[in-house]
């Protein structure tokens, strides 16, 4: 006598959206367990890209004069004007997930686009950034060929250059993937006061590539 | 009400189109998002896959019989045992109970239609099956002779297919992140109405535990993975000394996955064990919250623990004191349960189905396997055991023997919920006699060769050593009769018609509630759970009268 078949009445009371998956009870069921894989999938983003922060931390620690060299080759003005292009993009996105929330259907494909365009302009001068990198022989590893250099090993710096704010560029990659997404789904008209959550979670993953970028700045072009 | 006892009464006049009959065809399977589906799919995936690395590990004692060359050259032979290991762990031990069994059972035993990401749970059986195409597309390569550790500089100096094994490593990392991922979102948002956390079946304790590591551990495998990568192709120089870097880095990045990672595949075994061994002592279960919070202090601890595979590296004995007294510390929790289990055992009314036995079977094996690893977390003997097969033998233990007897005891336990047949139970329980007999004579021989010395990974061997490598490698040939016997009538079992009850072996779990198989939505309408999960007091009497009448 253990089981009671209760699940009529609580579809009946939920005025539910078209979007509730057939194994969710309710809506805010579903919210939270979309917000709670988000948030699992960004601590595994977390340590990917923490087992890179400790080798860069390890091996700065053992060549400083080397990273003291190499960063000079970085451009800060660029650097810095990503920065500020990513912080507006992610202020965007909270506009988003706001418009959304708030049934502003229009403000929403606004953000949503000014986000895109964000995170292209950023894309772009990391274009710029690579291209001079790869003209100079500022390259990883054993493709480091830059000439006139006064202090050895500065191949290593670059090695974490590239596959750092490489890995970096894949996750902004993907996350225009996914807000192009939202921004179709947007102009479709699916989302509502009762049905954000795909906004609200890519989100939280757009904060944390900003986050990501946050600490590769200084670390690559503020050494001191 | 219970559906159970309704069904058994009724036969099969009401019944609907379970799982396995509806939809019908492969392209349903392929693209099922039924848990249950998937769990089965993972399920012989893993089943061939050790089929595979079990032949590998034949091959390697059978070249073990005797010094020198028996059957193949030592290249072959170190080809040979890299594969096994790569095999085994990426491809069977560590998707072995979560993926497969944990699919099948978390939804069920929560009460739950399904796990809360269904799309992401398909997603993470392709990515398997994608990196199982990559690892075994190696030998089209020549192969890997690394080892399934890929320790550096060795395996970014040598050619072969090592970039593609290590991707598919890296791969196989995500199938495990989905997995874990989605049971934890599973347990915290659909758990039955009246479930609450201390009345979850002690299963989804041991996942919960399990998913914690697979989130925590598994990203640093893949970056460690990919690093080397970028050491074969770029030339990155981070592992490499001769450009600056440091390879004992390698190995603490290595490690700081893979130690924790024999946690992603002991605690899955110990959440079968607290399932089966209370079900078939009818008894509630000893310790309930003592076993739940060893499995998180486990999962935890486990991340505190690697560099005791480094004592010998090049490391500080202050490091080396640090983490041999952690190492000593995990194993408390571990005790813990161990004690727990058999305290349920203590005076319950126990039968010895083939589950059972395989459950007593772990305890033997994972107390031999728990024991030695204190051995090695000595810092004065394992300078003496390092890299001998005393280590062998003891990772398995806890690793081979533990988990795939526990997977063993789950399959065995779950098999009529999954296909609604039995399985001839007698020869279940020879079967069980032979593996336990076969593992250890296969595996108590080596830890004399190791402690007298018999070093790892080695082809050839000094004569003294033969008698005992004899041993197991007739031992070898015990285990995989017992492991064929095993497949043998567990195939013969789809002869039977399908009609088990409900709840064959009158467990008390939410997925002994429903039919066996269960329909495709697991139960009929929401069950909201009305007694606990190893409730096994008389149901019209009240304990205390019942004690009276004693």
């Amino acid at each position: 006598m253990t089981t009671a078949a209760s699940s009529a009445h609580a579809h009946a009371e939920q005025g539910h959206t078209p979007f509730l998956q057939h194994h969710f009870r309710e809506m805010s069921q579903q919210f939270d367990a979309a917000k709670i894989g988000m948030w699992l999938f960004l601590v595994t983003e977390v340590l990917l890209f923490g087992g890179l922060f400790v080798g860069y931390g390890i091996m700065h620690a053992r060549h400083p004069e080397a990273f003291m060299a190499a960063h000079h080759h970085l451009d800060r003005t660029l650097g810095a004007l990503n920065t500020i292009v990513l912080l507006t993009s992610s202020f965007t996105m909270v506009m988003s997930v706001w418009a959304a929330q708030t049934d502003r259907k229009k403000l929403l494909i606004l953000f949503l686009a000014l986000t895109i365009l964000c995170a292209g302009v950023f894309m772009v001068v990391k274009y710029f950034e690579y291209s001079h990198k790869f003209h100079e022989g500022l390259l990883p590893g054993k493709y480091y060929s830059h000439k006139g250099d006064t202090v050895p090993g500065q191949f290593m710096f670059f090695s974490f250059y590239f596959m750092m704010t490489g890995l970096h560029g894949i996750h902004v990659l993907a996350g225009m993937v996914a807000i192009a997404w939202l921004l179709v789904r947007a102009i479709k008209g699916h989302f509502s006061s009762q049905y954000y959550s795909p906004v609200e979670i890519t989100g939280l993953y757009w904060h944390l590539v900003d986050l990501i970028w946050i600490y590769l700045f200084p670390l690559m072009y503020l050494i001191s | 009400m219970s559906e159970g006892v309704l069904t058994a009464g009724a036969g099969h006049a009401a019944r609907h189109a379970d799982y396995l009959e509806e939809p019908k065809g492969l392209w349903s399977w392929l693209t099922t998002v039924d848990h249950k589906r998937i769990g089965l799919m993972y399920m012989w995936s893993v089943l061939f896959f050790f089929l595979v690395g079990g032949i590998f590990a034949l091959l390697i004692r059978l070249e073990l019989l005797t010094p020198k060359q028996t059957i193949m050259d030592a290249e072959t032979y170190n080809r040979v045992f890299t594969l096994h290991g790569a095999i085994m762990v990426f491809l069977v031990i560590i998707p072995a109970i979560p993926a497969a069994l944990g699919n099948f059972a978390l939804p069920l035993l929560l009460g739950a239609k399904d796990v809360a990401f269904p799309r992401l749970n398909l997603a993470s059986l392709y990515i398997y099956w994608t990196g199982a195409a990559m690892a075994v597309a190696t030998l089209a390569l020549g192969g890997v002779d690394t080892g399934w550790t890929f320790y550096t500089p060795y395996s970014t100096t040598t050619g072969g297919g090592v970039s593609l094994m290590v991707l598919a490593a890296f791969v196989l990392g995500f199938s495990s992140i989905f997995t874990g991922v989605n049971f934890i979102a599973t347990i915290h948002k659909l758990r039955a109405p009246g479930m609450g956390w201390f009345e979850m079946p002690l299963f989804c304790w041991g996942m919960y535990a399990t998913a914690i590591i697979q989130i925590l551990a598994t990203p640093v495998l893949g970056i460690t993975l990919l690093l080397i990568v970028m050491e074969r192709v770029l030339g990155v120089g981070i592992f490499d000394p001769q450009l600056g870097g440091d390879p004992v880095l390698f190995q603490h990045f290595f490690w700081f996955y893979s130690h924790p990672a024999v946690y992603i595949m002991i605690l899955p075994a110990m959440a079968v064990i607290s399932e089966v061994i209370p079900t078939f002592s009818k008894k509630t279960i000893f310790g309930y919250k003592a076993i739940a919070f060893s499995s998180v202090a486990i999962a935890l601890l486990g991340f505190l623990v690697w560099a005791h595979h480094m004592f010998v590296a090049g490391m500080s004995l202050f490091a080396g004191v640090i983490f041999s007294f952690l190492t000593f510390f995990i194993a408390v929790p571990s005790a813990i349960k161990v004690f727990n289990w058999i305290a349920t055992m203590w005076r319950g009314s126990i039968s010895l189905e083939a589950p059972m036995l395989h459950a007593i079977s772990f305890l033997l094996i994972f107390t031999i396997g728990g024991l030695t690893g204190l051995f090695l977390a000595a810092l004065s003997t394992d300078v003496h055991l390092h890299d001998t097969y005393f280590v062998v033998a003891h990772f398995h233990y806890v690793m081979a023997g533990s988990n795939l007897i526990a997977l063993l005891a789950g399959m065995h336990y779950w098999w009529p919920k999954m296909y609604g047949r039995m399985y001839n139970r007698k020869l279940a329980a020879i079967a069980s006699a032979i593996i336990f007999v076969g593992f250890n004579l296969t595996f108590l021989p080596q830890f004399v060769l190791g402690s007298r010395g018999m070093p790892r990974r080695y082809y050839n061997y000094l004569p003294q050593f033969q008698d005992l490598h004899v041993v197991s490698t007739v031992g070898s040939w015990v285990l995989a009769a017992g492991l064929f016997l095993t497949a043998a009538y567990l195939l013969a079992s789809f002869r039977q018609p399908k009609g088990m009850p409900a709840n064959p072996w009158g467990g008390r779990t939410l997925e002994w509630e429903t039919t066996s198989p269960p329909t495709t939505h697991n139960f009929e309408g929401q069950p909201v759970l009305q007694h606990g999960p190893y409730d096994y007091r008389p149901e019209p009497a009240p304990v205390a009268v019942k004690e009276l009448a004693h």
